[in-house]
C-alpha cells in the first residue's frame, strides 16, 4: 500500500487555548495550495478547531500536554490527522452522538464531531483510554469550474 | 464587541466582532453578562455579520444566553447569519428556538 502524497506538514504545540486560532490558519494556509474556495477553506478551518479544542480541553483537561497535527495533499484531496496523548475516550460511537457532550457545564454544547463529520468528507476516531486520541479526517477539494477559464480566455484574447 | 443598549424599547444588540472559538469565548461571555446584567434588557439581538469565524462554541455562547435570557424574562434574536455560522447554527438545532432578522 503505497500513497504518492505530493505535499506534507506536520506541526507540534502545547496544549493551550490561545493556540486554536494558530492551528486552523496554519492547516488552511497548507489547504490553499489545492486552491479551495472560501467555503471549503472554512470548512476545514472549523473542523480543525473542533479537533484541536477537543485534544486541548477533553484529552488534557487541565494538564498540558502536546497536541500534533500532520497534514497531507494527494491530488486534490487533503489529508488532516489530529491528535493528543491525552486521557482517550471510553465509547466512541456514544462521543458521535449530537449533543452528547461530558462538559455541559462549561457550555459544550456536544456537536463537535458532528461538525467535523459533515464539513469534511470522511471523519474517522481513533481512541485507547489512558493513551490518547487520533482524528483523521479528509477532504476533496472539487475542481473548479471550466467556465473560468473560458472567462479568461475572452479576455486574454488578442 | 461592541454593543449598544436602546433605553425605550429596553433592547440590547450586541455587535461581535471576534472570531469565536472556545478561547475567545470566555471573554466574550464574560462582557455579554456583564451588559445584560447590567441594563436588564427585555430585548437581546446579537448581531453576527462580522465575525469571520465561529466553531461549536458559538452554539454554547447562545444556548447559555438563552437560558439566561429565560431566567431574566428577555427575548433572545440572532441577525446577520451567513455562511458557515449560519450552517453551524442551523445543524445544532438553535434555531428552533431562537428567531433569525435580517440587518
Ligand atoms: N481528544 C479527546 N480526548 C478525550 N475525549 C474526547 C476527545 N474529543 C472528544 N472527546 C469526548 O467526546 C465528547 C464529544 O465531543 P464533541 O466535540 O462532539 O462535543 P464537545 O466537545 O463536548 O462539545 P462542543 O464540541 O460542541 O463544544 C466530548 O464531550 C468528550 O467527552
Ligand atoms: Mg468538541
Amino acid at each position: 500500500m503505497k500513497e504518492n502524497f505530493t505535499n506534507e506538514m506536520k506541526i507540534e504545540f502545547i496544549s493551550k487555548s490561545s493556540n486554536e486560532a494558530f492551528a486552523r490558519i496554519a492547516v488552511a494556509a497548507f489547504a490553499s495550495q489545492l486552491d479551495p474556495t472560501i467555503e471549503e477553506l472554512a470548512d476545514i478551518k472549523t473542523a480543525v478547531s473542533e479537533a484541536v479544542t477537543n485534544c486541548i480541553i477533553h484529552g488534557y483537561d487541565k494538564k498540558q500536554g502536546i497536541v500534533k497535527i500532520v497534514s497531507k495533499l494527494k491530488e486534490n484531496e487533503i489529508l488532516i490527522e489530529i491528535s493528543d496523548k491525552g486521557k482517550g475516550i471510553k465509547n466512541i460511537e456514544e462521543a458521535k452522538e449530537p449533543l452528547y457532550t461530558t462538559k455541559p457545564n462549561l457550555e459544550r454544547s456536544g456537536m463537535g464531531f458532528t461538525i467535523m463529520e459533515s464539513f469534511m468528507d470522511k471523519m474517522e476516531i481513533e481512541s485507547i483510554v489512558g493513551l490518547g486520541t487520533k482524528i483523521t479526517m479528509s477532504k476533496t477539494i472539487k475542481p473548479k469550474l471550466e467556465n473560468e477559464d473560458e472567462d479568461f480566455k475572452m479576455i486574454l484574447k488578442d | 464587541m461592541e454593543s449598544k443598549f436602546y433605553d425605550e424599547d429596553k433592547l440590547i444588540i450586541f455587535k461581535i466582532t471576534d472570531e469565536i472559538d472556545d478561547h475567545s469565548v470566555q471573554m466574550i461571555r464574560r462582557k455579554i453578562d456583564y451588559e445584560i446584567q447590567r441594563y436588564m434588557p427585555k430585548k437581546i439581538v446579537f448581531d453576527f455579520n462580522n465575525v469571520s469565524f465561529m466553531d461549536s462554541a458559538g452554539i454554547g455562547l447562545i444556548i447559555g444566553r438563552y437560558k439566561l435570557a429565560k431566567i431574566l424574562g428577555a427575548k433572545l434574536e440572532l441577525s446577520n447569519l451567513t455562511g458557515s455560522v449560519k450552517k453551524i447554527f442551523e445543524m445544532s438545532g438553535v434555531l428552533r428556538l431562537i428567531p433569525v432578522t435580517e440587518n
